[in-house]
């Protein structure tokens, strides 16, 4: 019968099919952090058991850590707890554990890819929604629950119902100055933030065959806020390419025999999708957000849409615009802006500060904005550097902090004040979500750097145009 | 955690005849903090149960010694609400292993099930007998019988079957929660990871 890619490493993992239940899926590896562990910890201790595979399971700090002074003593009490619970968990059971200041230390979803834990074909967890990311390689990947961190630490398995199949193929090229977060939150505002609920997502299409491996993992970590269990592609000579020689890669006669698997990973011709849906890439502009969900996005030229062309009901929205402090029907561009976000699992990546490196360079920062730029992880951090970027961004009027989550969830002291508008790459533009009142307008590296170059919301590129003039 | 096997049980039972009784009655949002699983018996239905200054609240029904029993039966949509496990733990603490009504929601129902607490769906008609014969008698017993999934008035002799997963049925009769399902299948794991090319 024919299979797609996602039946093809789903099935592979299935140790036991439970009769009008859910599956038995084995997980190759586990990624674990700070935050959502404790608790999955205390439960093994109250079962008297260890962490099946330790060799499976991987720790790092990132949700609460703070993105400056990582040398010194963590000040938030309720941080520097959940750190030492991590740490200690970690020696207690054999996991390796990369903790702040280590140089493998970064974000999760960063360091996974990094270091080589994320591989093809291989069924990967964590106890954060956007594990998605690591879809990019052509691994089923998703975010778990505290109950679930549990019993994949005992078990090294998860039970879990198989979602529906779908297929979002995005065809053509894309224009100068449109990235991968443009088509992502192009797909969500398309299909709505439940338009994919149920589903696990598979992307197609020349669109995302052209991509770098790092803008294939920002469209795979967007995957969740259209609703999805998660997102992936067909890995390919690219992905390959990427992996090769990362620590914890197969090596020798193992890669060999992960070859022979991984090049089984593509959808058959005529597997069937449960739903499928296509757009083309030139209909793609820049994208930005201007409500309180990430499928409430416009390209940036377009002005907001009006009530009745938005999923969700007048009530949804104009609580939305009211959070916001937006008009219906008013333009984004020329809008006013106080602070800029790079950074997150969503685009936090080398290439995330190329992009912006690209627009600042020659430039100044404006002098109302403050800008916050949070390296994925050590790697991103001695990248940028290693790069020169860091002298163009240092000229330009920025500085640069230390890997961690930061801004993206502020769990750490990088919170947005109220009432503030923040132009953020990461990926969650929720009532508070950057910090209590906080607004979030949600796009590109690219858009990132024209705001906080003119101090508001700017089409890229006519900044680019000028660049290459 | 394992919890005692479940077969078959006995017992006088509690009546709450009240419908749409929510996760945040059963155990209010404050009890959530904790980070062990111990002393959420006490917090069943705290708000009802409890004064702000702690003294009993008489005529609730689980502070009515006439009542008691390791079943409670409850209302239609029992366990609508917030998703939180907490509740089912709370039930489970209190020493109730089994609530029997003619609707349950879904989240509650799954995690009743996975802690130890079976839950009874029974047609609205037979709710209503069992309300009956505990009014007529509050020490009447029902008996429930999960390898047969019958209920049964031991004093009327009415009964009815219910529906359970196949799964989660015989997880009940082991006393296992999921984690100790899969931990059952430890042979299949290690095998399942010595010929995995990853
Ligand atoms: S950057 Fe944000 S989304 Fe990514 S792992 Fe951290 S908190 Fe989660």
């Amino acid at each position: 019968m024919s299979k797609t890619l996602f039946d093809k490493v789903w099935d592979a993992h299935v140790i036991k099919k439970i009769e009008n239940g859910p599956q038995v899926l084995f997980i190759d590896r586990h990624l674990v952090h700070e935050v959502t562990s404790p608790v999955a910890f205390l439960g093994l201790k109250n079962r008297g058991i260890k962490v099946r595979f330790p060799e499976r399971t991987f720790a790092t700090a990132d949700h609460n850590t703070p993105t400056r002074n990582q040398h010194l003593p963590v000040a938030d009490p309720l941080s520097a707890n959940q750190l030492k619970m991590l740490e200690q968990n970690a020696a207690e059971h054999g996991i390796p554990y990369w903790g702040l200041g280590h140089e493998k230390n970064g974000i999760v979803h960063v360091i996974g890819p990094e270091n080589g834990i994320t591989v093809p074909g291989a069924t990967i967890v964590c106890g954060d929604s956007h594990t998605s990311t690591h879809g990019a390689f052509g691994a089923i990947a998703f975010g778990i629950g505290t109950s679930e961190v549990e019993m994949v630490l005992a078990t090294q398995c998860i039970l879990q119902p198989k979602p529906k199949r779908m297929r979002i193929n995005v065809h053509g090229k894309l224009n100068p100055g449109v990235t991968p977060k443009d088509v992502a939150l192009y797909i969500i505002s398309r299909l709505t933030t439940s338009g994919a609920t149920g589903y696990f997502v598979e992307y197609a299409g020349e669109v995302f065959r052209e991509m770098s491996m790092e803008g294939r993992m920002t469209v795979c970590n967007l995957s969740i806020e259209m609703g999805a269990r998660g997102g992936m592609m067909s890995p390919d000579e690219k992905t390959f390419e990427y992996i090769k020689g990362r620590e914890h890669t197969p090596k020798g006669e193992a890669w060999d025999t992960a070859m022979e698997y991984w090049d089984t990973l593509k959808t058959d011709d005529d597997a069937i999708f449960d739903k499928e849906v296509s757009f083309n890439g030139e209909d793609i502009e820049p994208m930005i957000t201007y409500g309180t969900n990430p499928g409430m996005g416009v390209g940036i030229t377009m002005g907001i849409p009006t009530a009745d062309a938005v999923e969700g009901g007048a009530a949804t929205y104009a609580k939305s615009l009211a959070y916001m402090d937006f008009q219906e029907g008013e333009s984004m561009i020329g809008k006013p802006i106080d602070f800029v976000f790079l950074g997150s699992c969503t685009n936090g990546r080398i290439e995330d500060f190329r992009a912006f490196t690209g627009i600042v360079k020659g430039r100044k920062k404006a002098d109302h904005v403050t800008a916050w730029l949070v390296p994925g992880s050590h790697k991103v951090e001695a990248a940028i550097r290693e790069e020169g970027l860091l002298d163009i961004l240092i000229e330009a009027g920025f500085e640069l902090r230390e890997p961690g989550c930061s801004a993206c969830l502020a769990m750490n002291d990088d919170k947005i004040p109220a009432g503030k508008y923040a132009v953020s790459t990461s990926n969650r533009n929720f009532e508070g979500r950057q910090g209590p009142g906080a607004r979030t307008l949600l796009a590109s590296p690219l858009v990132a750097a024209a705001a906080a170059v003119t101090g508001k919301v700017t089409d890229p590129r006519e900044l680019l145009e000028l660049a290459t003039a | 955690m394992a919890y005692d096997k479940f077969d078959v049980l006995t017992s006088s039972a509690v009546p709450l005849p009240i419908e749409n009784v929510d996760t945040d009655q059963i155990i209010p949002a404050r009890f959530l903090k904790a980070t062990e699983r111990e002393g959420f018996g006490d917090n069943l239905f705290r708000d009802w149960r409890y004064h702000p200054d702690n003294s009993p609240k008489e005529h609730f029904v689980l502070n009515n010694p006439i009542y008691s029993g390791k079943i409670l039966i409850g209302g239609k949509n029992f366990g609508s609400g917030s998703s939180r496990e907490h509740a089912a733990w709370a039930v489970y603490d209190y020493g109730f292993r089994c609530v029997v009504s003619s609707f349950f929601a879904d989240i509650f129902r799954n995690n009743c099930l996975n802690v130890g607490v079976l839950p009874v769906q029974v047609s609205a008609a037979f709710l209503q007998q069992i309300f009956e014969a505990i009014e007529k008698d509050p020490k009447a017993e029902i008996k429930i019988d999960l390898p047969e999934q019958s209920i049964t008035i031991l004093a009327t002799g009415a009964k009815e079957t219910f529906d359970i997963n196949p799964y989660k049925k015989d997880n009940m009769l082991n006393g296992f929660d999921d984690i100790d399902f899969l931990l059952n299948l430890e042979d299949d794991i290690t095998a399942f990871n010595a010929q995995n090319p990853l």
